[in-house]
């Protein structure tokens, strides 16, 4: 396997595991501390059973997403030791933020999972809302730094080095607020989304039971609002794309020559040779308008590029179609959410409704990996957009395959163990929480 | 501004050594302990572990943001050495994790014990070498020279071997006299005092085993030594703080904070005396042209935002740090 292709896949399969585990631990904790105040607000046992069986689980996703982080903190080095001798001084700062938030962060969990009787009550929904906050925060940070990636401000580059530089700048990059943003509703999203799909799942199987309704209900009131607001964050994002990465713009919208107006595309298989996009849905001046907001402006195809700069079509554009497409089946499942829980509240408890609940367990994180490698993909072939490009970052190391081979091999196995993990805390739910028996 | 950060990375690197060099030692500990003290030290480490290891991150950041031609030297040269200690963070934190939050206690935790056992060794043992890599001024930059002395022979030699070896017994050393006062069984107190015993002998023999080896491989660490009288002095505080730490082991009634504020001022004084003939270096470089805290510092204005951000977190991050402790460590040892 060629090095560079080796250094991008396990950076890739490094980031995607632990994007789930950042989104798990950014959301989760809100989750709890919704569940623990309707607890101390009602007294319910209810809702304090559902806290701790969901703590249970957060104690090992955010233990596996802080080492899996810090691989991430010294990959960056060991993969791309000219990126980072270049960058580390411009994004260094949002690293640091992010640490001291991650710091925050792990000593509030540890006070909130050890700390149930050695605290005042309040003291400890204080803790879970800390480290939801922190949480939210260190995720930011680190996207400001990747946001710096496709916008990279507050330096000069002279003569192959940066000179001039101002962190500051650099970390409010362009993109910062509109990746960041998407971000953050996307982990909210996709965690809420398949909290409740587990408990759907559980409440098909078992009946109605109040512990299931109930920590469906908690989960789906977070996950519809993101959910309802990720489309116009999206927006948000592909606008600013348009103004700042033309041509990532093109390769996920497939857009291979520059038109005006655009067509929107929608699916699809985009064919290189012919340099257009067989079997797609075409809607005319739709790209126009989504791009420009004006449905007769011009919007620039991959062909004002060489072909040394353009990103890579086919990947780019499935993922970004797989993305589009999982929001939108959760937004409107959101509607009729929010719609049911006003109205007709007999249907939460439908069947139908309950599959289609647990059908979306893992849409969520699905739409999150196809984002990021979206993101990811769309900035090829640069590392820093315009700047400098991947294959001059790499290390010259040779037989980089064979840590990807052993990185791959690990996070296999630790995927797997995971899941059998939650699988054995599920079937043992009925036996720590005796409220998981009650019928609502 | 660059001395301040040089001293909040060297605070970072002193605490990782005590506290999550505690944690990697109460793996080996445990090793060689029984099963009434793998549950004392599974509840010892559970609630602070990964807030004391996130003062490596922290660590790394630094150099990233403040030093980063050192990082980037290091990650390219190094990388096998430090794949495997991520490895062994990785393979640790996920086994401990796994084995104290399962549900069912059935054989399966057999496997995360081993797991967790051997990468509790093989992490402090790895990063030992890198940071004996870094001393020993056998790295080339020059990647155009084989693969064996580019990425190899840097790290792969007696000496390096030696560090990581000593890194693994002082790791022991500091968890062991940690754990002395974690428990109220008697005979499991013994056990801690022996352990702790046993291990700083070790350390003596193994750090001694380094200025041999270092000998061996050329390089005149001795020699260092005896040129700073920093480090002399602090080399021989060090040693005499045993004599002291040893007579609070053998007191039937252990005062467990005297011995944890030993141990502290010895690994204090060791790392102390290990920076002054090291400043301003960082990593020595074959060709004799060292990566220095001067030479690779960050430009001024990255400098002053790491610093603001630094000194904004340490103020959020040191009293929630100690009440945590507060409440885990100093609370519980009155129930």
């Amino acid at each position: 396997m060629d090095d560079l292709i080796a250094a991008r896949l396990q950076m890739a399969i490094s980031l995607g595991f632990h994007i789930v585990f950042a989104c798990i631990g950014m959301t989760m904790p809100i989750l709890m501390a919704f569940s623990e105040w309707r607890w101390l607000r009602t007294g319910k046992q209810v809702f304090l059973d559902i806290t701790k069986a969901w703590s249970k689980g957060v104690a090992i996703f955010f233990a596996v997403g802080a080492v899996s982080g810090t691989v991430l903190s010294f990959e960056l080095g060991l993969l791309w030791p000219q990126f980072m001798r270049h960058a580390g001084a411009i994004i260094g700062m949002p690293f640091s933020w992010e640490g001291t938030a991650f710091f925050i962060e792990a000593i509030a969990l540890g006070i909130f999972l050890y700390g149930w009787n050695r605290l005042n009550k309040w003291v400890h929904w204080l803790s879970g809302i800390i480290v939801g906050i922190s949480g939210v925060l260190s995720g930011i940070f680190v996207v400001s730094a990747n946001a710096w990636m496709n916008s990279p401000t507050g330096f000069d580059w002279v003569n192959g080095k940066a000179v001039n530089i101002d962190p500051v700048k650099a970390m409010f990059n362009d993109a910062w607020l509109s990746q960041s943003l998407h971000m953050t509703l996307a982990a909210f999203v996709s965690t809420s989304f398949a909290v409740a799909g587990v408990h759907a799942y559980l409440l098909l199987k078992k009946g109605s039971i109040a512990f299931h309704s109930q920590a469906v209900k908690t989960a789906l009131i977070f996950g519809s609002i993101a959910a309802l607001l990720q489309p116009l964050s999206g927006d948000f994002s592909a606008k600013d794309v348009a103004k700042r990465q033309p041509a990532k713009l093109a390769a996920l919208e497939g857009l291979y020559k520059t038109s005006k107006p655009a067509e929107l595309v929608i699916g699809g298989i985009p064919n290189d040779a012919r340099e257009r996009v067989d079997y797609a849905i075409r809607i005319p001046g739709g790209l126009s308008y989504l791009a420009k907001g004006d449905f007769n402006a011009e919007v620039t195809g991959l062909d004002k590029f060489p072909k040394e700069d353009r990103p890579p079509v086919i990947i780019t554009h499935i993922a970004f179609q797989l993305m589009v497409g999982i929001g939108f089946l959760l937004a409107f499942t959101s509607v009729l959410y929010l719609a049911f829980s006003i109205k007709w509240r007999y249907i939460l408890m439908k069947k139908w409704w309950l599959c289609l609940i647990a059908f979306t367990t893992p849409l969520g994180f699905i739409a999150v990996e196809a984002g990021w490698t979206v993101t990811e993909t769309g900035r090829q072939p640069w590392i820093i957009y315009g700047i400098m490009r991947t294959k001059d970052a790499v290390s010259p190391m040779p037989g980089l395959h064979y840590s990807f081979y052993v990185i791959t091999t690990v996070y296999l196995l630790l995927s797997f163990i995971i899941v059998w993990l939650m699988r054995r805390q599920i079937n043992t739910i009925t036996q720590y929480y005796p409220s998981a028996n009650n019928n609502a | 501004m660059l001395t301040f950060i040089i001293i909040i990375l060297g605070g970072c690197f002193l605490l990782y050594t005590l506290l999550g060099g505690a944690d990697f030692g109460a793996g080996i500990v445990e090793t060689f302990a029984g099963r009434r003290e793998e549950i004392t030290i599974s509840k010892a480490i559970a609630p602070v572990w990964e807030a004391n290891h996130v003062w490596l991150i922290l660590a790394v950041v630094i150099l990233f943001t403040g030093f980063p031609q050192v990082y980037s030297s290091l990650s390219l040269v190094l990388h096998i050495p430090l794949m495997l200690v991520l490895l062994g963070i990785i393979c640790r934190g996920s086994a401990f994790t796994f084995r104290h939050y399962d549900v069912v206690n059935d054989n399966s935790h057999k496997y995360f014990t081993v797991l967790f056992r051997i990468s509790s060794f093989i992490t402090p043992v790895f990063l030992g070498m890198v940071l004996g890599a870094m001393m020993l001024g056998r790295i080339t930059l020059d990647t155009t020279k084989s693969f064996y002395d580019v990425f190899i022979s840097p790290w792969f030699n007696i000496f390096c071997i030696s560090m990581g070896v000593f890194s693994a017994c002082l790791f022991t050393y500091i968890s062991a006299t940690f754990l002395v006062g974690e428990t109220k069984i008697d005979r499991e107190r013994k056990m801690y005092v022996r352990f702790s015993k046993r291990a700083m002998l070790l350390c003596m023999l193994t750090g001694l085993l380094v200025f041999v080896t270092a000998g061996a491989e050329g390089y005149d660490l001795s020699g260092e030594f005896l040129l700073s009288t920093t480090s002399l002095v602090t080399l021989l505080l060090a040693t005499i703080l045993c004599t002291v730490i040893w007579h609070f082991l053998n007191k039937e009634k252990n005062k467990t904070v005297y011995l944890r504020i030993g141990v502290g001022i010895q690994v204090t004084f060791i790392l102390i005396g290990w920076f002054y003939i090291q400043f301003p270096v960082l990593i020595r470089l074959q060709n004799g042209r060292h990566l220095t805290f001067f030479n690779t510092q960050a430009p001024g204005a990255t400098l002053e935002q790491l610093l603001i951000a630094l000194i904004a977190g340490l103020i959020l991050v040191i009293p929630g740090f100690i009440y945590l402790f507060k409440i885990f460590k100093v609370r519980s040892n009155k129930l």
